[in-house]
């Protein structure tokens, strides 16, 4: 294999994140998977180096001495006096997931961690199940951190249990939602550094293309419940520049909204601009040949993706800032309710 | 007693290297091709070669002073006719005794030239001399790579035929700087032939010389009383063959050392003794390990996890391994198995093998498993699954037998599913 495995060991591709791995262990596993993979390959051919051997001349009388070139075999190119062929391997990776976190990552291998930063730069849309978070029916004393699972395992027993409180119902927990996706709408709006007042503004809104640009705070493009069976519920984020911190923090305050308390018990991320859990790998699956053509497989679309969102089409103001390009569109359903009075 | 390097390569004594030239044609700009004359010739008086040397790693190669300096202090207990301290062996001492090649070693000094006149490049010599200029390319005097010297010098071919990793050794510079210094006929190929004889296969010899390079440092005496108080144990030559095989530093801890280690394990474990030989068989490396992490897991089964000591003594004649385990992942991976699968102890002890898998891998198959319904590890109960089955076998036998699914179900479990049951599983019940 050796270079040939090499040469197609360039581009983008998705992995499935299990929970409670840390996003660099898994970077150094599949650096060393792959290296595992290109160095089983079979060694180079010996090399050869040339002699000049005296010795005696053929058929002389006299003992006269000429050169005779040889080729012997040089032991230069043998693995075991060189060490294995590849020993590093530029790995990238996309937005990271932390440690509790599970879900699509995307890494880069080679000339695609340059695609990265381009994917980067292109804000595309994750989308996150931020699944099994509990209502639970009594608060806890003084603020809390959203560190989820622990806090949860320890403050749980059943002689404390509570029965739930009526008050929680679908619509309430609906209405708090599509609040909240209301007033990141007009956040969108505010980052993205358009004017309004303009032509071209309005067709972007209409056409729901209107993204930030810059470093922004995490801005939620679309929210839904998907499941709800109290205490337990299902929430699914479309959002950009997030953070699994403020993911858990949303959670905690749509307990509050909610006159109840929120505790987020798993953040999974479902989508990653174009990556989906179907085409992420598994951790069986983090060996050689299957990147390789996972890497053959997301080639076209991630192409097609990044000429679409960086290349200049739209005729709005740029703002000067170094290094960002418009992005001309993406998915995103604009809601236009407006935030309510807070609590 | 061990060779130092001040002992230096015993080639010097010999004498066919008085014959040999020092192709000191040598001035400053060292490409100059030496020159062999067919009879004797006196061999220069070297000039302390410390400063030459200086002078030479400067001029081109500056890695690795190690091999300059210990270079210069080995020539400088020198006799006086060992002008040729070259840092390979004369390998061509059997195939070349009809022609003087002192190529390697004319780049490597500066003489103090005075005595020979300088040779003009104008000058016309004859055919046959003309013949006899040797004009190779110079070997680096230094360098931080065995991959230099590897063509010149028969021990390391030889060795690399064996098997040995050249490119491991050389990150280590004294294992480095010794091997070229050895000459294979005299030193390596005894200390081969005892490796033999203790019973390491032609085909292992060369991973052990890889990991344990200090052996050639070793007096053989020594090793031999060594290999003799393990057979005074009882340890047969079949047993002293594998655990020197799998722990290859074994042969480098004195008597005493061994004795210490032996006595501790019988002590703290309380097996009979042929137990603990069969322990120590199975896992040569405690003996050579650290004798910390043990004594911290015992106390870790006994206080931390609950275990009765018969039911330790059992896990560790089945399990090894878990003696040098790490702490943090048996108490996590405990964790889980005591108090989520709800497993008791006496069952656990059955079965240790829980303990040397990784912990995602009990995880998943569990989590799997009760989202299908079959998680049952109660032996009185029907659908029985037993924990080695859960551990032990490859992925596609436990789908198709065990969970009595497909792969792909799996992996979609993994996928989507898994998620939803971390909540009911944290919830201490």
């Amino acid at each position: 294999m050796g270079s040939a495995g090499l040469s197609r060991l360039h581009g983008l591709f998705a992995v499935y994140k299990p929970p409670g791995l840390k996003w660099k262990h898994l970077r150094d596993t599949v650096e060393l998977q792959l290296l595992k993979g290109l160095n089983a390959g079979k060694p180079p051919t010996p090399k050869q180096r040339v002699r000049f051997l005296l010795g005696p001349m053929e058929g002389s009388e006299e003992k006269e001495l000429t050169l005779t070139a040889t080729s012997v075999p040089s032991l230069v190119n043998h693995p075991l006096v060189c060490g294995p062929a590849f020993t590093h391997l530029k790995v990238g990776m996309g937005h990271r997931l932390d440690t509790q976190a599970s879900g699509v990552l995307v890494l880069g291998v080679g000339h695609g961690c340059r695609l990265l930063t381009d994917m980067y730069d292109a804000h595309l849309t994750k989308v996150r199940g931020s699944g099994d978070s509990l209502l639970l029916p009594w608060s806890f004393p003084g603020g809390h951190q959203q560190d989820s699972e622990p806090i949860l395992s320890r403050y749980l027993c059943t002689d404390n249990y509570l029965p739930f409180p009526d008050h929680v119902t679908r619509e309430k927990l609906d209405r708090i939602l599509a609040m909240i996706q209301g007033s990141h709408q007009k956040a969108l709006v505010m980052y993205s550094n358009l004017d309004l007042k303009t032509q071209e503004a309005y067709e972007m809104a209409v056409r729901g293309l209107i993204r930030p640009m810059n470093k922004s705070p995490m801005l939620i493009t679309g929210i839904r419940c998907l499941h709800f069976a109290p205490p337990e519920f299902l929430l699914e984020v479309q959002c950009m520049h997030e953070t699994q911190k403020e993911l858990r923090k949303l959670v905690h305050e749509i307990g509050l909204e909610l006159k109840t308390t929120a505790v987020c018990s798993q953040v999974r991320r479902t989508r990653d601009g174009f990556f989906t859990l179907d085409s992420a790998l598994l951790r069986t699956q983090w060996d050689l040949r299957n990147i390789q053509d996972a890497i053959q497989a997301a080639a076209p679309q991630v192409a097609a993706e990044l000429e679409k969102s960086l290349g200049p089409q739209l005729d709005t103001k740029q703002l000067p800032s170094p290094g960002w390009s418009w992005e001309s569109q993406g998915p995103s359903s604009t809601l236009g309710l407006e935030r309510g009075a807070g609590h | 007693m061990a060779l130092s390097a001040q002992q230096i390569p015993r080639w010097f004594n010999s004498a066919k290297l008085r014959s040999l030239i020092n192709a000191a044609q040598l001035t400053k700009c060292f490409t100059r091709p030496g020159r062999t004359l067919l009879h004797g010739f006196s061999a220069q008086p070297q000039i302390s070669s410390d400063n030459c040397f200086l002078q030479w790693g400067f001029k081109t190669y500056k890695t690795s002073s190690l091999w300059n300096s210990s270079e210069s202090t080995s020539s400088s207990s020198q006799e006086n006719n060992s002008t040729q301290s070259s840092l390979l062996p004369s390998m061509d001492e059997q195939s070349q005794k009809t022609q003087k090649i002192p190529s390697f070693d004319s780049e490597l000094f500066l003489e103090e030239l005075d005595e020979l006149p300088p040779l003009s490049p104008m000058q016309p010599i004859s055919e046959e001399e003309a013949i006899q200029i040797i004009a190779d390319p110079p070997l680096p005097p230094a360098s931080f790579t065995l991959r230099d010297y590897v063509d010149h010098s028969e021990t390391l071919q030889k060795l690399v035929l064996l098997g040995v990793d050249l490119s491991k050794i050389e990150k280590h510079t004294e294992a480095a700087n010794l091997l070229l210094r050895l000459d294979f006929e005299k030193d390596i190929k005894q200390m081969l032939l005892f490796l033999k004889d203790v019973g390491i296969k032609d085909n292992q010899l060369g991973a052990f010389l890889t990991k344990n390079h200090a052996i050639f440092s070793e007096d053989l005496e020594n090793l031999k009383i060594r290999v003799a108080y393990l057979h005074s144990k009882n340890f047969s030559k079949a047993d002293v063959a594998q655990m020197v095989t799998k722990a290859p530093f074994l042969l480098n801890f004195s008597v005493e050392r061994l004795d210490n280690r032996l006595g501790f394990f019988q002590k703290e474990l309380e097996l009979s003794v042929k137990k603990t030989r069969d322990l120590v068989v199975r896992l040569p490396r405690l003996l050579t390990g650290s004798l910390e992490p043990v004594k911290e897991n015992m106390k870790v089964y006994r206080l931390e996890l609950g275990f009765k000591h018969n039911e330790i003594q059992h896990m560790i004649t089945r399990i090894p391994k878990m003696l040098t385990a790490n702490k943090r992942k048996l108490t996590e991976t405990f964790d889980f198995v005591h108090n989520v699968m709800s497993i008791p102890h006496h069952i656990i002890v059955k079965f240790p093998q829980v303990f040397n898998t990784r912990l995602f891998k009990i995880k998943e198959r569990h989590l799997f498993l009760s989202y299908l319904g079959r998680a049952q590890y109660d032996p009185a109960k029907p659908n029985y699954i037993s924990l080695d089955k859960l551990v032990s076998i490859p992925d596609e036998i436990f789908c198709e037998e065990i969970a009595k699914a497909s792969v792909q179900d799996f992996d979609k479990f993994l996928k989507h599913f898994r998620f939803l049951c971390t909540l009911k599983c944290n919830i201490v019940k």
